[in-house]
């Protein structure tokens, strides 16, 4: 009989942790299908957030690093400069990448650090107990925001991937979803592209994905992938922002 | 023999190249930056890695990811960086990841100055960032020893597995002296736990989360057993005329250096006195100590600072012995000060 569908070699047989309705899991898998067919997972280094998924180390089947909060890109960076044929990837979510991280992102984009970096945007801290993030939408309650987030207060939700494509050194930046099936397919390619960028030798790519959180929000699983799709895409429009070709 | 005039911050790059540093992550701050700006002349040029990062921050999770893939690095700093530094000094001193963390040190609190200072002595000794933990910390007095002390840092470094901090006052990181430039290292120990791509072998993990409270304990054990190894053998200090001397001065670093001149010319208004250097300063040389409580009748501890290190003295006394201070703040004193303190010390415990 044909295997027709598998577990990815570049994850491990780990339980996820991630709460039902959550879509870590399927962001899981699309970043180990991408090092599975690229055949680069022995070449991998990926470097976890703190946040949810501070565990990642455990699922992923390559070579891992857990970071400080926000100091993913920074050890990327160096193990790239140092071990030029890895392929590092850093999986970041909001509060990590845009919040206490903001630096270290910045910086790794505009020095074109030829790093791929995973950024998962759910709107709020997650692990904590869902606390505001600088994504978190206005309007948005959350427990550090209980009366909904207001521009007076709490300014606007930040932009990372809009923010990230006005530097020269960035190659590939995009945004996806995992909302939809069709989605998933899109968020997939975008995943590879950003690997491909680095096998390139492009620059820094970077793929904000949007994610749920039906816990902190919540909401059933389905509710949630509707939530995504009135609030957050309006907001965080889908699509390619950076695209440097190849020579 | 390879003798040259070398600045004290560019003995130290330089004996870090020797001992096959190839990854420097910095960020500006007087009275360090020699340091930085030498390995971004030098590294490039032999394949290695300089990055100036856009903070602290940044520059000391460069050094947990470059050590991370078993590549001899380090960062260079002084106060206030160091401070930022800490988040990563604690995650890496967990990780257990071996690296060079340089202290050219300028005087606190805040933005304090820029003069000399020891007042780091407690931040370099007590871990210095969140957690249980040490790192080991060498404290050189020379130029040559600026160069000696990062070719040993290293070796204890990848012997342990363990962040060595260097901390020299800024004054020493300035000093020109003539120094001995030392052979390149050539014996590096195998670095099985590296990460960088899982071919042929299972994936490495670096990592220092531990969500049980039985493996964090285990953890903590763990760090704890090899500190005691480290106190067991890596205590080093330099001891000049203790043998007969009834008053002992405790002084580490380019002040140790001029207290010996104060020593000889104490000696020469009849006053026994003696001096104990550490060179390690953690771990502290606490047997060094202890062995002159017999002897002396009265110790003094001269620091660049408020009293810091006179702490550890006292432990080590165990009260045997009057411990004393003498600490001036931003300023290197010069002999005939210390000189005069160390005869009034003597002149009030009437020896």
């Amino acid at each position: 009989m044909a295997t027709v569908f598998k577990r990815p070699e570049s994850l491990t047989d780990a339980k996820f942790h991630y709460c039902p309705g959550c879509t870590h899991g399927i962001i899981h898998r699309l970043v180990a299908e991408c090092l599975d067919e690229m055949n680069i997972r022995e070449k991998a280094v990926g470097i976890c957030p703190v946040g949810c998924s501070v565990l990642a180390y455990e699922y992923f089947n390559c070579d891992m690093l857990e970071a400080a909060h926000g100091r993913a890109p920074a050890i990327a960076t160096a193990i790239k400069r140092l071990k030029p044929d890895c392929f590092l990837f850093t999986y970041q979510g909001d509060g990590d990448l845009a919040s206490i991280g903001m630096g270290e992102i910045v910086h790794a984009s505009a020095r074109g650090e030829k790093i791929s970096v995973f950024f998962i945007n759910n709107t709020l801290y997650g692990m904590t107990g869902g606390q505001m993030a600088p994504t978190t939408l206005l309007g948005q309650v959350a427990t550090t925001c209980p009366y909904g987030r207001k521009v007076e207060n709490e300014g606007y939700p930040v932009k990372m991937a809009e923010l990230l494509a006005g530097n020269e050194g960035s190659a590939y930046i995009s945004r996806v979803a995992v909302n939809s099936p069709a989605n998933v397919v899109k968020a997939k390619k975008a995943i590879k592209k950003a690997f491909e960028t680095q096998a390139k030798g492009l620059g820094f790519s970077m793929v904000e994905i949007l994610s749920t959180c039906p816990t902190n929000w919540g909401l059933n699983p389905v509710d949630a992938m509707k939530w995504m799709e009135d609030n957050m895409i309006p907001y965080y429009p889908l699509g390619e922002f950076k695209v440097k070709e190849g020579k | 023999m390879n003798k040259v005039l070398m600045k004290g911050n560019e003995a130290l790059a330089e004996g870090a190249i020797l001992a096959g540093c190839r990854g420097f992550f910095g960020y500006p701050i007087t009275p360090s930056s020699e340091i930085a700006e030498y390995m971004a002349r030098k590294l490039p040029k032999i394949g290695g890695i300089f990055v100036q990062a856009e903070s602290e921050l940044a520059a000391i999770n460069m050094v947990y990811g470059g050590a991370s893939t078993g590549t001899r690095v380090m960062t260079a700093s002084s106060g206030p960086g160091l401070s930022l530094k800490q988040e990563g000094i604690s995650f890496i001193s967990e990780a257990e990841l071996p690296c060079l963390i340089v202290n050219i040190s300028r005087g606190g609190p805040g933005l304090g100055g820029i003069q000399p200072s020891q007042g780091d002595y407690f931040q370099a000794t007590r871990g210095g960032g969140h957690g249980d933990y040490h790192t080991m910390v060498l404290a050189p007095a020379s130029t040559q020893e600026m160069m000696d002390f990062a070719i040993l840092g290293y070796e204890l470094a990848d012997r342990y597995r363990i962040p060595v901090v260097i901390m020299a006052e800024g004054t020493l990181g300035n000093l020109m002296e003539p120094v001995i430039v030392r052979d390149e290292v050539t014996n590096f120990v195998e670095k099985p736990w590296a990460i960088s791509g899982c071919q042929g072998r299972k994936p490495n993990i670096v990592n220092t989360l531990h969500l049980t409270a039985e493996e964090l304990e285990g953890r903590n054990r763990h760090l704890f057993s090899k500190y005691e190894d480290i106190q067991m053998n890596e205590k080093r200090a330099e001891t000049f005329m203790v043998e007969d001397a009834d008053i002992v001065v405790v002084a580490f670093g380019l002040l140790a250096r001029v207290i010996k001149r104060s020593v000889i010319d104490a000696r020469k208004h009849g006053v026994k006195a003696g001096l104990i250097r550490p060179m390690t300063l953690w771990p502290f040389p606490d047997e060094h100590i202890k062995a002159v409580t017999d002897t002396c009748k009265v110790i003094l501890s001269m620091e660049i600072s408020m009293g810091q290190m006179i702490q550890d003295i006292r432990l080590a006394a165990e009260g045997r012995v009057p411990v004393e201070f003498y600490g001036r703040i931003g300023f290197l004193p010069n002999p005939e000060e210390l000189t005069r303190e160390i005869l009034a010390v003597a002149e009030r415990k009437g020896l």
